[in-house]
Protein backbone atom coordinates (compact mmCIF):
# COMPACT_ATOMS: atom_id res chain seq x y z
CA UNK A 1 0.00 0.00 0.00
CA UNK A 2 1.28 3.41 -1.12
CA UNK A 3 2.31 5.87 1.40
CA UNK A 4 -0.83 8.35 2.39
CA UNK A 5 0.74 11.74 1.63
CA UNK A 6 -2.78 13.57 3.14
CA UNK A 7 -3.53 14.56 6.95
CA UNK A 8 -4.07 12.04 9.66
CA UNK A 9 -7.19 10.03 9.86
CA UNK A 10 -10.26 10.52 11.73
CA UNK A 11 -12.98 7.90 12.36
CA UNK A 12 -16.52 10.10 12.32
CA UNK A 13 -19.11 8.82 14.81
CA UNK A 14 -22.96 10.56 14.67
CA UNK A 15 -25.57 10.73 16.28
CA UNK A 16 -28.70 10.68 14.63
CA UNK A 17 -31.41 11.65 17.15
CA UNK A 18 -31.17 12.43 21.14
CA UNK A 19 -30.80 9.49 23.49
CA UNK A 20 -29.42 6.85 20.75
CA UNK A 21 -25.87 6.09 20.72
CA UNK A 22 -23.44 7.50 17.86
CA UNK A 23 -23.04 5.64 15.08
CA UNK A 24 -19.80 5.41 12.57
CA UNK A 25 -20.21 6.74 9.27
CA UNK A 26 -16.59 6.59 7.80
CA UNK A 27 -13.82 9.00 7.87
CA UNK A 28 -12.30 12.16 7.18
CA UNK A 29 -8.39 13.51 6.99
CA UNK A 30 -7.57 16.54 9.25
CA UNK A 31 -4.68 18.13 10.88
CA UNK A 32 -6.24 18.48 14.25
CA UNK A 33 -9.84 18.06 16.23
CA UNK A 34 -11.28 21.29 14.88
CA UNK A 35 -10.33 20.27 11.50
CA UNK A 36 -11.80 17.00 11.68
CA UNK A 37 -15.16 18.15 13.31
CA UNK A 38 -16.11 21.22 10.68
CA UNK A 39 -14.68 18.28 7.39
CA UNK A 40 -17.07 15.36 9.20
CA UNK A 41 -19.70 18.33 9.29
CA UNK A 42 -19.19 18.97 5.59
CA UNK A 43 -18.91 15.43 4.18
CA UNK A 44 -21.15 13.38 6.73
CA UNK A 45 -23.93 15.90 7.83
CA UNK A 46 -24.99 17.59 4.28
CA UNK A 47 -28.28 16.11 4.55
CA UNK A 48 -29.51 16.35 8.11
CA UNK A 49 -27.83 13.06 8.79
CA UNK A 50 -27.40 13.96 12.68
CA UNK A 51 -27.07 16.59 15.83
CA UNK A 52 -23.54 15.35 17.57
CA UNK A 53 -20.80 14.55 16.40
CA UNK A 54 -17.62 12.44 17.67
CA UNK A 55 -14.44 12.45 15.68
CA UNK A 56 -11.85 10.45 17.01
CA UNK A 57 -8.04 9.54 15.74
CA UNK A 58 -7.77 6.66 13.92
CA UNK A 59 -4.49 5.17 14.93
CA UNK A 60 -6.39 5.52 18.92
CA UNK A 61 -8.45 2.93 17.93
CA UNK A 62 -7.11 -0.61 19.12
CA UNK A 63 -8.78 -2.99 17.03
CA UNK A 64 -8.29 -7.69 17.19
CA UNK A 65 -7.24 -9.11 14.51
CA UNK A 66 -8.24 -11.16 11.50
CA UNK A 67 -6.16 -14.13 13.27
CA UNK A 68 -7.87 -13.71 16.35
CA UNK A 69 -11.62 -15.01 14.92
CA UNK A 70 -10.81 -18.35 15.90
CA UNK A 71 -10.29 -18.04 19.31
CA UNK A 72 -12.19 -14.78 20.01
CA UNK A 73 -15.49 -15.64 18.34
CA UNK A 74 -16.08 -19.40 17.12
CA UNK A 75 -16.02 -20.82 20.91
CA UNK A 76 -19.92 -18.84 21.58
CA UNK A 77 -20.67 -20.82 18.13
CA UNK A 78 -22.12 -23.86 20.22
CA UNK A 79 -23.25 -22.28 23.24
CA UNK A 80 -26.82 -21.46 22.45
CA UNK A 81 -27.39 -21.22 26.20
CA UNK A 82 -26.17 -17.85 26.50
CA UNK A 83 -28.85 -16.52 24.74
CA UNK A 84 -31.84 -15.73 26.86
CA UNK A 85 -34.36 -17.31 24.12
CA UNK A 86 -32.59 -20.83 24.50
CA UNK A 87 -34.84 -21.22 27.86
CA UNK A 88 -38.71 -22.43 27.63
CA UNK A 89 -40.59 -19.98 30.06
CA UNK A 90 -42.20 -21.74 32.79
CA UNK A 91 -46.23 -21.75 32.95
CA UNK A 92 -47.32 -19.26 35.12
CA UNK A 93 -44.39 -16.59 35.28
CA UNK A 94 -45.78 -13.51 34.48
CA UNK A 95 -43.97 -10.12 34.16
CA UNK A 96 -41.05 -11.69 32.39
CA UNK B 1 -35.96 58.14 -4.62
CA UNK B 2 -38.22 56.60 -2.79
CA UNK B 3 -38.42 53.61 -0.17
CA UNK B 4 -39.38 51.13 -2.98
CA UNK B 5 -36.70 51.82 -5.49
CA UNK B 6 -34.00 52.29 -2.39
CA UNK B 7 -34.98 48.70 -1.42
CA UNK B 8 -34.62 47.72 -4.70
CA UNK B 9 -31.19 49.08 -5.26
CA UNK B 10 -30.24 47.53 -1.54
CA UNK B 11 -31.66 44.03 -2.01
CA UNK B 12 -29.36 44.00 -5.47
CA UNK B 13 -26.37 45.06 -3.19
CA UNK B 14 -26.94 42.28 -0.95
CA UNK B 15 -27.72 39.79 -3.44
CA UNK B 16 -25.05 40.48 -5.97
CA UNK B 17 -22.44 40.11 -3.14
CA UNK B 18 -23.81 36.77 -2.73
CA UNK B 19 -24.25 35.25 -6.18
CA UNK B 20 -20.84 36.40 -7.45
CA UNK B 21 -18.74 35.71 -3.98
CA UNK B 22 -20.85 32.34 -4.82
CA UNK B 23 -19.85 31.63 -8.09
CA UNK B 24 -15.85 32.36 -7.34
CA UNK B 25 -16.17 29.60 -4.49
CA UNK B 26 -17.45 27.42 -6.97
CA UNK B 27 -14.94 27.95 -9.21
CA UNK B 28 -12.87 25.76 -6.73
CA UNK B 29 -14.99 22.60 -7.09
CA UNK B 30 -12.66 19.84 -8.50
CA UNK B 31 -9.60 21.92 -7.37
CA UNK B 32 -9.61 22.14 -3.77
CA UNK B 33 -6.54 21.45 -1.78
CA UNK B 34 -7.79 18.37 -0.42
CA UNK B 35 -11.42 16.49 -0.68
CA UNK B 36 -12.40 17.43 2.76
CA UNK B 37 -11.92 20.92 1.81
CA UNK B 38 -13.25 20.77 -1.55
CA UNK B 39 -16.33 19.90 -0.29
CA UNK B 40 -16.51 22.22 2.23
CA UNK B 41 -15.69 25.55 -0.27
CA UNK B 42 -18.75 23.95 -2.22
CA UNK B 43 -21.10 23.43 0.35
CA UNK B 44 -19.91 27.25 1.53
CA UNK B 45 -20.69 28.19 -2.21
CA UNK B 46 -24.08 26.83 -2.08
CA UNK B 47 -24.84 28.43 0.63
CA UNK B 48 -24.45 32.00 -1.07
CA UNK B 49 -25.98 31.06 -3.91
CA UNK B 50 -29.17 30.13 -1.93
CA UNK B 51 -29.18 33.78 -0.18
CA UNK B 52 -28.36 35.23 -3.33
CA UNK B 53 -31.71 33.34 -4.92
CA UNK B 54 -33.82 34.35 -1.57
CA UNK B 55 -32.70 38.15 -2.15
CA UNK B 56 -32.80 38.48 -5.59
CA UNK B 57 -36.13 37.30 -5.35
CA UNK B 58 -37.63 39.71 -3.09
CA UNK B 59 -35.77 42.40 -5.27
CA UNK B 60 -37.81 41.57 -8.56
CA UNK B 61 -41.07 41.50 -6.18
CA UNK B 62 -39.84 44.90 -4.75
CA UNK B 63 -38.96 46.21 -7.85
CA UNK B 64 -42.80 44.80 -9.88
CA UNK B 65 -41.71 44.82 -13.05
CA UNK B 66 -41.89 40.60 -13.51
CA UNK B 67 -38.16 40.06 -13.29
CA UNK B 68 -37.68 36.96 -11.08
CA UNK B 69 -34.41 36.32 -9.69
CA UNK B 70 -32.79 34.35 -12.76
CA UNK B 71 -33.86 37.35 -14.94
CA UNK B 72 -31.94 39.53 -12.86
CA UNK B 73 -29.02 37.10 -11.93
CA UNK B 74 -28.48 36.19 -15.51
CA UNK B 75 -30.06 39.00 -17.57
CA UNK B 76 -28.18 41.63 -16.41
CA UNK B 77 -24.82 42.77 -17.56
CA UNK B 78 -21.78 44.42 -15.94
CA UNK B 79 -22.73 48.04 -14.93
CA UNK B 80 -26.01 46.83 -13.41
CA UNK B 81 -24.78 44.80 -11.01
CA UNK B 82 -24.09 46.12 -7.53
CA UNK B 83 -21.84 43.42 -5.59
CA UNK B 84 -18.88 44.88 -3.94
CA UNK B 85 -15.48 44.20 -5.59
CA UNK B 86 -13.92 42.16 -2.91
CA UNK B 87 -16.48 39.14 -4.36
CA UNK B 88 -15.49 39.46 -7.89
CA UNK B 89 -11.80 39.32 -7.27
CA UNK B 90 -9.76 35.93 -8.59
CA UNK B 91 -9.40 33.10 -6.33
CA UNK B 92 -5.79 33.52 -6.82
CA UNK B 93 -4.31 30.89 -4.49
CA UNK B 94 -5.18 28.67 -1.70
CA UNK B 95 -4.41 31.60 1.11
CA UNK B 96 -5.46 34.61 -1.16
CA UNK B 97 -9.22 32.94 -1.27
CA UNK B 98 -9.12 32.73 2.32
CA UNK B 99 -7.85 36.42 3.11
CA UNK B 100 -10.70 37.49 0.75
CA UNK B 101 -13.55 34.88 2.80
CA UNK B 102 -12.42 36.47 5.65
CA UNK B 103 -12.79 39.57 5.23
CA UNK B 104 -15.93 39.28 3.77
CA UNK B 105 -17.20 36.49 5.49
CA UNK B 106 -17.33 38.76 8.71
CA UNK B 107 -18.64 41.75 6.75
CA UNK B 108 -21.52 39.40 6.45
CA UNK B 109 -21.83 38.09 9.64
CA UNK B 110 -21.84 41.39 11.63
CA UNK B 111 -24.37 43.10 8.72
CA UNK B 112 -26.80 39.95 8.69
CA UNK B 113 -26.96 39.58 12.48
CA UNK B 114 -28.22 43.59 12.07
CA UNK B 115 -30.56 42.28 9.49
CA UNK B 116 -32.14 39.98 11.59
CA UNK B 117 -34.12 42.62 13.29
CA UNK B 118 -34.82 44.66 10.01
CA UNK B 119 -38.69 46.10 10.05
CA UNK B 120 -39.12 44.33 6.97
CA UNK B 121 -40.05 41.02 7.71
CA UNK B 122 -39.00 39.53 4.92
CA UNK B 123 -35.81 40.36 5.16
CA UNK B 124 -35.21 39.67 8.19
CA UNK B 125 -36.58 36.22 7.67
CA UNK B 126 -33.86 35.55 4.83
CA UNK B 127 -31.35 37.06 7.78
CA UNK B 128 -32.17 34.66 10.08
CA UNK B 129 -31.82 31.69 7.64
CA UNK B 130 -28.81 33.01 6.13
CA UNK B 131 -27.34 34.28 9.64
CA UNK B 132 -26.88 30.55 10.84
CA UNK B 133 -25.29 29.61 7.58
CA UNK B 134 -22.92 32.20 7.86
CA UNK B 135 -21.94 31.61 11.22
CA UNK B 136 -20.80 28.35 10.23
CA UNK B 137 -18.41 30.21 7.01
CA UNK B 138 -16.92 32.73 9.52
CA UNK B 139 -15.59 29.66 11.99
CA UNK B 140 -14.43 27.71 8.60
CA UNK B 141 -12.26 30.81 7.44
CA UNK B 142 -11.12 32.22 10.42
CA UNK B 143 -9.77 28.51 11.33
CA UNK B 144 -7.55 29.04 7.93
CA UNK B 145 -6.68 32.65 9.22
CA UNK B 146 -5.06 30.65 12.04
CA UNK B 147 -3.67 27.84 10.10
CA UNK B 148 -1.94 29.14 7.64
CA UNK B 149 -0.80 32.69 9.35
CA UNK B 150 0.25 30.74 12.14
CA UNK B 151 1.80 27.66 10.05
CA UNK B 152 4.71 27.73 7.81
CA UNK B 153 6.60 30.46 6.66
CA UNK B 154 4.90 30.30 2.99
CA UNK B 155 1.08 29.88 4.18
CA UNK B 156 1.91 32.94 6.47
CA UNK B 157 3.52 34.74 3.60
CA UNK B 158 0.78 33.94 1.28
CA UNK B 159 -1.98 35.15 3.71
CA UNK B 160 -0.43 38.17 4.36
CA UNK B 161 -0.03 39.06 0.82
CA UNK B 162 -3.34 38.21 0.29
CA UNK B 163 -4.32 40.48 2.99
CA UNK B 164 -2.37 43.37 1.79
CA UNK B 165 -3.65 42.72 -2.22
CA UNK B 166 -7.27 42.77 -1.04
CA UNK B 167 -7.23 45.66 2.23
CA UNK B 168 -7.95 48.56 -0.58
CA UNK B 169 -11.37 46.68 -1.18
CA UNK B 170 -12.73 46.40 2.28
CA UNK B 171 -13.23 50.37 2.98
CA UNK B 172 -16.41 49.92 0.10
CA UNK B 173 -17.90 47.56 2.37
CA UNK B 174 -19.00 50.28 4.73
CA UNK B 175 -19.95 53.46 2.21
CA UNK B 176 -22.80 54.76 2.94
CA UNK B 177 -25.21 56.65 0.32
CA UNK B 178 -29.34 58.06 -0.15
CA UNK B 179 -30.28 54.29 -0.32
CA UNK B 180 -28.80 53.43 3.23
CA UNK B 181 -30.15 57.00 4.38
CA UNK B 182 -33.83 56.17 3.53
CA UNK B 183 -34.05 52.65 4.56
CA UNK B 184 -32.19 53.27 8.12
CA UNK B 185 -34.68 55.96 8.99
CA UNK B 186 -37.57 53.58 8.35
CA UNK B 187 -35.51 50.67 10.13
CA UNK B 188 -35.19 48.26 7.05
CA UNK B 189 -31.17 48.18 7.20
CA UNK B 190 -28.60 49.13 9.84
CA UNK B 191 -25.99 52.21 10.18
CA UNK B 192 -23.00 50.71 8.62
CA UNK B 193 -20.70 52.49 11.15
CA UNK B 194 -21.99 49.91 13.49
CA UNK B 195 -21.15 46.89 11.27
CA UNK B 196 -17.92 48.47 10.76
CA UNK B 197 -17.03 49.56 14.35
CA UNK B 198 -17.38 44.96 15.07
CA UNK B 199 -16.12 44.29 11.60
CA UNK B 200 -12.66 46.10 12.85
CA UNK B 201 -12.26 44.80 16.12
CA UNK B 202 -13.12 41.20 15.22
CA UNK B 203 -10.50 41.31 12.00
CA UNK B 204 -7.96 43.06 14.20
CA UNK B 205 -8.66 40.21 16.74
CA UNK B 206 -7.65 37.66 14.12
CA UNK B 207 -5.03 39.10 12.33
CA UNK B 208 -3.13 39.43 15.72
CA UNK B 209 -3.78 36.00 16.46
CA UNK B 210 -2.81 34.49 13.72
CA UNK B 211 0.32 36.57 13.85
CA UNK B 212 -0.59 38.65 10.64
CA UNK B 213 0.29 42.16 10.41
CA UNK B 214 -2.81 44.53 9.73
CA UNK B 215 -2.29 46.07 6.25
CA UNK B 216 -1.04 49.38 5.66
CA UNK B 217 -2.97 50.17 2.36
CA UNK B 218 -4.73 53.35 2.99
CA UNK B 219 -5.82 53.61 -0.98
CA UNK B 220 -9.65 52.77 -1.46
CA UNK B 221 -10.62 50.92 -4.17
CA UNK B 222 -14.80 51.77 -4.89
CA UNK B 223 -17.43 52.03 -7.42
CA UNK B 224 -19.65 48.94 -6.95
CA UNK B 225 -22.03 51.22 -6.16
CA UNK B 226 -22.26 52.81 -9.28
CA UNK B 227 -21.90 49.53 -10.72
CA UNK B 228 -17.80 50.07 -11.55
CA UNK B 229 -16.78 46.99 -11.46
CA UNK B 230 -12.69 45.52 -11.97
CA UNK B 231 -11.96 44.13 -15.27
CA UNK B 232 -12.58 41.04 -13.57
CA UNK B 233 -16.51 40.91 -13.39
CA UNK B 234 -17.24 40.85 -16.74
CA UNK B 235 -15.19 37.61 -17.31
CA UNK B 236 -16.84 35.81 -14.55
CA UNK B 237 -20.04 37.25 -15.51
CA UNK B 238 -19.29 35.54 -19.48
CA UNK B 239 -18.98 32.22 -17.64
CA UNK B 240 -21.72 32.78 -15.18
CA UNK B 241 -24.78 33.90 -17.68
CA UNK B 242 -23.38 32.08 -21.05
CA UNK B 243 -26.14 28.84 -20.64
CA UNK B 244 -28.63 30.93 -19.39
CA UNK B 245 -28.11 33.03 -22.29
CA UNK B 246 -27.45 30.55 -25.48
CA UNK B 247 -30.84 28.71 -24.20
CA UNK B 248 -33.40 30.97 -22.69
CA UNK B 249 -35.91 30.10 -20.66
CA UNK B 250 -35.22 26.39 -21.06
CA UNK B 251 -35.94 23.75 -18.52
CA UNK B 252 -33.45 20.76 -17.70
Amino acid sequence: MSQDSQWPVWEVFLQANPGISHKHVGNVHAADAEMAIQNARDVYTRRSEGISIWVVPANAIAASSPEDQGAFFEPSNDKPYRHPTFYKIPDGVKYL
Amino acid sequence: MNIQEAKFEYLLRLGDSSLIIGHRLSEWCGHGPILEEDIALINIALDFVGNATSILAYAGQTEGNGRDEDALAYLRSEREFRNLLITEQPNGDYANTIARQFLFDTYMFFLYEELKNSKDETLAAIAVKSHKEITYHLRHTTEWMYRLGDGTAESHERLQNGLNDLWMFTPEMFDMDEVDALLIKEGIVPDLNKVKASWEKRVKEVIAEATLKLPETTFKQKGSREGKHSEHLGFLLAEMQYVHRSFPDSNW
